[in-house]
């Protein structure tokens, strides 16, 4: 077993999106949710992040940001598209700028529904991402370690 | 100290000196998150993040980088070694000075703009507070008449008494040392990000792992420092060092961050005042 479960570090990407489930990542973070309970910080840099968490849906210029940051985290890793908009392009899917949701340009492992989603889904979404983490790092092991 | 005991010290302080960092800092993580009405981290998680860290893939921007880190955790760990073996006090901070310009060195290493300001608000934040460091061992050589850690730990009267000024000018700059707001313009310890932990964006894995555990032990080797101007009674010295922590994550919790233009100005004048001050009494005497 790693430690990885016990010290999930965030980094939140809000693409594309109306803010609504941005604030909602950030509502699970005060007094009332405390996921600082679980050792979750909204550590902010890819480099030191084991949870890319990504609101709202791919378009043009975000596209190569979401890569971008996606590239710069450290193995083991793993994907959160939170909110309808993440997922599948929510209400901006057809849009003609909009690409569709974040699967489309980063492997997801953790899909979140809800337009906006609920921080209990959230944090549902981060512990169900956790066990994805740590199947990672199993795997991660057999390869290089 | 005599050669055995001093050894021994070592060994003690190379293993607990991170065990006992360690629960300070989730101490500090707990008391601070329920400072702001949070319930706060298991006690233990500085050590769960530091196992984990120490899991990741290692990602190195250049293998000089893994290099200084090293550096600076060992210098660090060295700092500790000679002063709770009881030897000279001078050495050890010099030590512990050269520790801090492997970090810089570390961090300008990467190329990253981020770790620049970063590395350059680090240098300022050590002008900010090595005045007052140099002015706290002066201090304490004119009252014990040595450099060693332990005539002035046996000095027969407790240094606090000939040394209010000095005292407090080191709890001014204690905040700079642990990383706590006001002051805490180069490397926060909290989840933040970009210029305000610019020297280690760009470490990851292990690398960051060792920043955290140098951080450890430097925390224990500071208390110690306030430990020794109560050294004649160890409950006192003890205690004083527990309510100085408990300080700092008040000041930390209830301020917020200054520019660095304050941090290095206020640190200058307190080390004016209140350090030179304190040894031109003690000159006159
Ligand atoms: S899912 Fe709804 S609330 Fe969330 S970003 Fe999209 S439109 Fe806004």
């Amino acid at each position: 077993m790693s430690y990885l479960p016990k010290s999930p570090w965030l980094v939140h990407y809000d693409a594309s999106s109306c803010n609504g489930c941005d604030i909602e990542v950030l509502a699970c973070l005060t007094p009332l949710y405390d996921v600082e309970r679980f050792g979750v910080l909204n550590i902010g840099n890819p480099k030191h992040a084991d949870i890319f968490v990504v609101t709202g849906s791919v378009n043009e210029q975000n596209k190569s940001v979401i890569q971008n940051i996606y590239n710069q985290m450290a193995e083991p890793k793993v994907v959160v598209a939170i909110g309808a908009c993440a997922t599948s392009g929510g209400i901006f899917r057809e849009c003609y700028n909009v690409q569709g949701g974040v699967d489309k340009v980063i492997p997801v492992d953790v899909y979140v529904p809800g337009c906006a989603a609920r921080p209990e889904a959230i944090i549902d979404g981060v512990v169900q991402a956790l066990g994805v983490l740590e199947e990672k790092y199993k795997k991660m092991g057999k390869v290089a370690k | 100290m005599s050669g055995m005991n001093s050894w021994i010290a070592v060994v003690l302080y190379i293993v607990l000196a991170p065990i006992i960092g360690g629960l300070i800092a989730g101490v500090d993580r707990k008391i601070s998150a329920r400072m702001q009405g949070r319930f706060g981290p298991p006690l233990l998680q500085p050590f769960y993040d530091v196992f984990k860290l120490m899991s990741k893939e290692n990602i190195v921007v250049n293998k000089h980088q893994k290099f200084y880190v090293l550096c600076f955790l060992i210098f660090v760990i060295i700092t500790g070694c000679i002063f709770f073996s009881g030897g000279d006090l001078l050495l050890a901070i010099f030590a512990l000075t050269l520790g801090s310009v492997f970090l810089i060195i570390a961090a300008y290493s990467t190329y990253s703009p981020y770790a620049y300001i970063g590395a350059e608000r680090e240098m300022l934040q050590m002008m900010a507070y090595e005045p007052m460091v140099i002015l706290t061992i002066v201090g304490m050589y004119m009252v014990t008449k040595s450099f060693n850690v332990v005539d002035i730990f046996t000095y027969n009267q407790p240094l606090i008494y000939t040394l209010p000024g000095i005292f407090l000018g080191f709890l001014f700059i204690l905040t700079i040392k642990f990383r706590k707001s006001p002051f805490d313009i180069s490397m926060s310890h909290h989840a933040h990000q970009e210029i305000v932990r610019g020297v280690i964006t760009e470490f990851s894995g292990k690398e960051l792992a060792y920043v955290e555990i140098a951080h450890w032990y430097e925390n224990v080797f500071l208390l110690g420092m306030v430990f020794l101007f109560f050294a004649t009674n160890w409950a006192i010295g003890a205690a004083f060092a527990v309510v100085t922590y408990l300080l700092e994550i008040f000041i930390d919790n209830n301020n917020s961050r200054l520019k660095w233009q304050f941090a290095l100005g206020s640190a200058w004048i307190v080390a004016l005042i209140l350090g030179v001050g304190n040894i031109a009494v003690l000159a006159l005497k």
